[in-house]
């Protein structure tokens, strides 16, 4: 389960495939994107769980991505993702705009195995009108009329993708209390991690390492990729890179400046003429 | 020499403080928001009993469910105030964080697409208040009616909410916010603004005072917390503004 390289996970995800992603500030595994380029994905879905960053602004400007569903498109400090800006304005993708507690709220009844949950506020707002997949119903424990409320289907990916710290021989993979990528693992029908290094021992025979250890149960496939988040932060691990972030999104506001880009840190493949 | 970071960070505090909004005893604050983390921690300083979870905040993050713990706090009626911006904000305090022109903004057809509505179509709701804050006080931000709601304003009655906007506080000026009548009052201009200056910068219409109060200055005492134990708290997160602002650097 462990002897996967990065590149062999990107292989298992087919395409016009369901990604559920975390954002910059929980554990994306860029590492996966990167294989996913080089693999040549296309037609992907993202679901960002619940804004998206980085990893999904790489995928969109390397051609990967039909569809993106989320609450948020940033990079952070460094503004704008320009790839899922310009892909948007020529029409290339595809973007359902949901409200960052109603993706939680969908996962989370994919992890019950309930049909749909309900959620309070978005009524009144636009991405409710442009949303008929949620309903509004008429509480029923409370006074006939007096109560509506939004009910959201339960959403389950086909693949979640992440980085965590520490994986086990037994496939047990530790991110401590990002407990999104928990939600997401259960909600997924496959998940693919990516993990700094092999941990010795079982994650979950340590009391104080198991309630930041996502079981093994709902874990498809591991390899090992150190760095695999960079340029965003991973916990205490190392930080967030806001120059390499930077720099990419200078690069990236052009398809051609995006392409020398993927060229060096995607493909190492450095082209003795780019400036 | 007072920066217009220290002077909004003051405004902020007091409106957090203001004896007539529903207590503050759990802020959060959102990402990429120095300003209003300054003034909660402005707060916190003068020794005020308030919890702050600050969302980006890289060691010490407050939430170990994962981020759906904060909208499931702020379910409960947990978090009694949240800070919310938008690329647009109109009249009646309906927010715009998607995009201009036809949805989702940034088409082919025109308009600028925003990152998205984050959470605000849910916080706006479900905490007791909202402080708007945009330091950009332009006719384009200002509007008179937003493209597209991203969070609305005000509710009709029997739609579950717990709050409204108590103020939107810009770089040019501090509104208040009436619910009852979905309209905006100027209270203050900060220095360098006044009532015809502001009005030829904002878009939607709002009510005025005859005679129109200027922001006031940070005090002393409240500098001194904002250049020392204010800063202090905030060097790690926000090294930029600290630099900045504050004229500090993080330690190597």
């Amino acid at each position: 389960m462990i002897a996967q390289s990065v590149d062999a996970l990107a292989a298992m995800v087919p395409d016009g495939a369901l990604l559920a992603l975390p954002p910059d500030n929980s554990l994306p595994s860029v590492a996966l994107a990167k294989a996913l380029i080089r693999h040549g994905a296309r037609n992907l879905r993202l679901l960002g769980v619940p804004v998206s960053g980085f990893a999904t602004d790489l995928l969109i400007g390397a051609g990967c991505v039909a569809e993106v569903q989320t609450s948020a498109v940033s990079l952070g400090e460094a503004g704008f993702a320009p790839r899922f800006t310009a892909a948007l304005k020529e029409g290339r993708i595809t973007v359902r705009d949901a409200t960052c507690p109603a993706i939680h709220t969908m996962l989370q009844a994919a992890e019950k195995g309930v049909p749909f949950m309900p959620l309070r506020g978005i009524i009144g707002s636009d991405i409710l009108a442009h949303r008929p997949d949620w309903r509004v119903i008429d509480n029923p424990f409370a006074p006939p009329g007096t109560d509506p409320i939004v009910l959201l289907p339960a959403l389950s990916p086909d693949f979640a993708l992440f980085h965590a710290v520490l994986a086990d021989r037994d496939g047990n993979v530790w991110l401590g209390r990002r407990r999104e990528c928990a939600t997401i693992a259960h909600a997924a029908k496959r998940t693919l991690v990516t993990v700094e290094r092999l941990h010795e021992g079982n994650l979950l025979e340590d009391e104080r390492l198991a309630p930041g250890t996502i079981s093994a149960t709902y874990i498809d496939a591991v390899a090992i990729a150190e760095r695999g988040a960079h340029p965003v932060a991973l916990l205490d691990e190392y930080g967030f890179d806001a120059d390499s972030v930077a720099a990419y999104a200078r690069a990236a506001r052009t398809q051609e400046g995006f392409d020398l880009w993927l060229d060096e840190h995607v493909f190492g493949r450095r082209r003795e003429t780019a400036a | 020499m007072i920066q217009p970071e220290e002077r909004l960070a003051a405004a902020l505090a007091r409106l957090i403080l203001d004896p007539t909004a529903p207590p503050a005893r759990h802020i959060a604050v959102g990402a990429a928001s120095p300003i209003p983390a300054a003034a909660c921690w402005l707060v916190r300083k003068q020794g005020h009993d308030v919890r702050l979870s600050l969302l980006h905040k890289r060691s010490g993050n407050p939430f170990t469910e994962g981020t759906r713990e904060l909208f499931d706090l702020t379910g409960q009626g947990r978090i009694d105030l949240f800070f919310l911006g938008g690329g647009q904000i109109d009249g009646q305090a309906n927010l715009n964080l998607v995009g201009t022109g036809q949805w989702p903004g940034g088409g082919a057809s025109g308009g600028v697409r925003f990152p998205g509505s984050f959470g605000s179509a849910y916080m706006y709701f479900m905490t007791p208040r909202t402080i708007l804050f945009r330091e950009e006080h332009s006719p384009r931000v200002l509007v008179p009616q937003v493209d597209n709601v991203s969070a609305p304003g005000v509710s009709p009655p029997g739609v579950f909410r717990r709050g409204t906007a108590q103020a939107l506080v810009t770089g040019k000026a501090i509104f208040r916010f009436d619910p009852a009548r979905a309209r905006f009052a100027l209270e203050s201009a900060h220095p360098g603004e006044d009532a015809a200056s502001i009005r030829a910068a904002t878009g939607f219409n709002y009510d005025e005072p005859a005679s129109l109060p200027a922001t006031p200055d940070p005090s002393d005492a409240e500098l001194a917390l904002l250049r020392g134990p204010v800063c202090e708290e905030m060097l790690e997160t926000y090294p930029d503004f600290c630099a900045r602002v504050f004229g500090r650097k993080a330690a190597a």
